[in-house]
């Protein structure tokens, strides 16, 4: 089953001066449910917007967009924040964090926007078990600047998991880390995917990164090229 | 929009990682509901003393009158009846809870005071009980006042203003020596404290103050033919009748009293002269007066009084208007300081807003809506300034006691001004907190998150 369909989206930036740029021509793909997908593309390509209105972050200009087959596609802005805080989470190149907040509390940080009635001890003792299953359990009181880069992005993917999410949007996500913390980074993800079943959508225009996905969608010029069915070997 | 404990405890956080930067916007706030309180509470202390001084003036005084007398068609003028008795005024005294005191008066001749070679016509030759002092807020400065036994007997004894001090006496203390008033030896037994000129530009230090019983039994009644007294110069009349036995007035039987309820010839008195508690009291004390002196006159409901009641309200007005003229410049210019806080705060909160730029994009990623944005900012920008109001009304208690101490001006503490700040920087906080937690929360998420 397709957890995300969109039909026919565009985008259309409109400039001052009634100067308007297409940035999506008409995308039509799917992203079945418990899949690593890649978004690739070339910069200026497109897959940032795509990512944007996939994660919620904006709204397509025309076209049918479907999450878990109920239509999202006309949404207020409030709609959208929930559906961003329940059931989607980010991660993003720069990792985010708020400085000078301890690695619990930045893990912590979307729970305040909660809308449903939260157990305060018990998502602490999730947040701990995320840091703990992401492997920063003795680092769970250190302030990003003294965390490693690698480090940094593994608290902004527990973040990302505290709300218990379907779907894990990641913009370049190793985009600011070394290769072997790249790596790191990737196989984190495999794991969850494999673990937890979540839906992961990485936006890169790394090749090394699309190799970690199950499929990759291409994008090239505002449109999905190969009908955004190219199956990656992917690494099993 | 919901103001809950989360959103509290997210701007303390928020607030917490940046604390020079809080502590440095709070401080606009804190000098401001500083400077409010320190000027509230010295300008309160102005005002109290203005309106001390101005009721040093007599302000907060009454005169009770008898009514005028008309014969065959020609009135006598005002306080010309023979209504008044010091029991009246010993009664007002008793029974009116907003007279603080009350003292009869009795009006004098123009009087001649002469000590030694030298002689002197003082402007005002006043009368009263021992309570003349406090009525009209005046103090002795050199020597005593004179006391209920004075009065009781009649004492020969003077109060006499500075400048009659100055004019007889020159440097050397006029306490204890004998002038001669009218031919009757007076003993000096106090000098006023100086007081300067009225509001006719009359000195009030040109006078002369004796026991009203005095004024009645030995100057105003024997008058010129006085002189033949002055023979008992060392020794008063209450040294030859012992007080305690001899009553001021003959003596009454039951159905005297009954029938005549005034012993009009013996104990009418010009006047009385009756101080209020304060002067808003002015208005209660003289319907009370009014109403005890019905009763004690017995006139019927409906029958006209046989007194009259005067105030100084030329006096009070001015003490009025002036009161409310330091209230407004004071209000103005705390408002200005006030102002100016939050103009800071608006200022240090838009930078933060930017700052944060990419913090409010994370958070908008993570869930938040506009509107928990917009709260959170609020939110902190009252915290902010109640925080700030709170060391502000600290700050500026200390200080007023400084400067207080250091310049020896009046502070009265305000609680006015203290719950008045309170409200002032919490509805700061929101107004001028309104507009940056309003650009924040307007922010576009993904322009937002890559904010640089």
């Amino acid at each position: 089953m397709n957890v995300i369909e969109l039909k026919n989206i565009t985008k259309t930036y409109h400039l001052g001066g009634g100067e308007e740029v297409p940035v999506l021509r008409g995308v039509t793909c799917s992203v079945e449910r418990g899949k690593v997908v890649a978004l690739m593309g070339a910069s200026g390509s497109g897959k940032s917007t795509l990512m944007n209105i996939l994660g919620f972050l904006d709204d397509p200009s025309g076209g049918e967009y479907f999450l878990d087959g109920q239509d999202v596609t006309h949404l207020t802005s409030s709609e959208r924040a929930d559906i961003r805080g329940s059931r989607i989470g980010f991660v993003f190149q720069n990792f985010n964090l708020l400085p000078r907040t301890s690695a619990l509390h930045n893990v912590m940080m979307p729970l305040e926007y909660r809308r449903s009635a939260c157990d305060r001890k018990a998502a602490k003792l999730y947040a701990c078990e995320l840091l703990e299953r992401l492997g920063l359990g003795d680092r769970m009181n250190h302030h990003p600047s003294q965390l490693s880069g690698g480090q940094q992005q593994r608290v902004a993917i527990a973040r990302a998991l505290v709300n218990r999410p379907s779907i894990l949007f990641a913009d370049e996500p190793t985009g600011n880390l070394d290769s072997v913390t790249t790596v790191e980074i990737l196989e984190m993800f495999r794991r969850l995917n494999r673990e937890d079943g979540i839906t992961i959508v990485l936006v890169t225009h790394d090749e090394e990164v699309c190799g970690y996905a199950d499929r990759t969608i291409h994008i090239r010029d505002g449109l999905v090229m190969d009908g955004g069915f190219s199956e990656s070997k992917g690494v099993q | 929009m919901r103001i809950s404990f989360q959103s509290v405890y997210t701007a303390f956080n928020a607030l917490r990682r940046n604390l020079m930067r809080t502590f440095l916007t709070m401080l606009g706030i804190v000098i401001g509901i500083a400077a409010v309180i320190t000027m509230m509470e010295i300008g309160n202390g102005a005002a109290k003393q203005i309106a001390e001084k101005i009721s040093n003036m007599g302000s907060n005084i009454l005169m009770v009158f008898p009514y005028a007398i008309e014969k065959a068609g020609v009135s006598t003028g005002a306080g010309t009846g023979v209504t008044l008795t010091s029991e009246d005024c010993e009664a007002i005294i008793r029974e009116c809870p907003s007279v603080r005191s009350a003292t009869p008066v009795v009006r004098g001749t123009d009087i001649q005071i002469v000590y030694g070679n030298k002689n002197w016509s003082p402007q005002r030759v006043e009368s009263g009980s021992e309570m003349y002092f406090d009525v009209n807020e005046w103090t002795v400065s050199d020597g005593e006042p004179f006391s209920a036994r004075d009065v009781a007997v009649s004492a020969c004894v003077c109060v006499i203003g500075k400048t009659v001090a100055d004019e007889l006496f020159g440097d050397e203390s006029p306490v204890g020596s004998q002038v001669r008033l009218n031919n009757v030896i007076f003993t000096v037994c106090g000098v006023l404290s100086p007081k300067g000129a009225n509001l006719m530009g009359m000195d009030q230090n040109d006078n002369i103050v004796i026991p009203w019983t005095t004024m009645r039994n030995r100057l105003s009644r024997s008058g010129g033919t006085a002189s033949t007294s002055s023979v008992s110069t060392e020794y008063s009349r209450g040294d030859v009748y012992s007080l305690s036995e001899v009553e001021l007035y003959p003596a009454r039987d039951a159905s005297q009293t009954e029938n005549y309820l005034m012993p009009i010839r013996f104990n009418n008195i010009n006047a009385i002269s009756a101080s209020a508690v304060s002067a808003d009291a002015i208005e209660s004390a003289t319907s009370e007066i009014a109403e005890l002196l019905r009763l004690r006159h017995r006139i019927k409901s409906g029958a006209e009084d046989d007194f009259e009641i005067r105030d100084m309200s030329e006096l009070l007005s001015t003490l009025t208007s002036t009161t409310e003229l330091m209230t407004g410049l004071l209000l103005v210019v705390a408002l200005i300081s006030l102002v100016v806080g939050g103009v800071g705060i608006m200022n240090i909160m838009l930078v933060s807003v930017t700052e944060r730029t990419r913090e409010i994009g994370l958070r908008m990623a993570v869930g938040a809506r506009s509107s928990d944005i917009l709260v959170q900012f609020l939110v902190e920008s009252l915290i902010l300034c109640l925080l700030g109001g709170i060391f502000g009304i600290l700050c500026g208690r200390a200080a007023s006691e400084i400067i207080s101490s250091v310049n020896g001006w009046p502070v009265s503490p305000s609680f006015f001004a203290v719950v008045l700040s309170a409200l002032v920087s919490a509805s700061i906080g929101i107004v001028f907190g309104f507009y940056p937690a309003w650009r924040a929360s307007r922010l576009n998420p993904i322009d937002a998150l890559h904010y640089e």
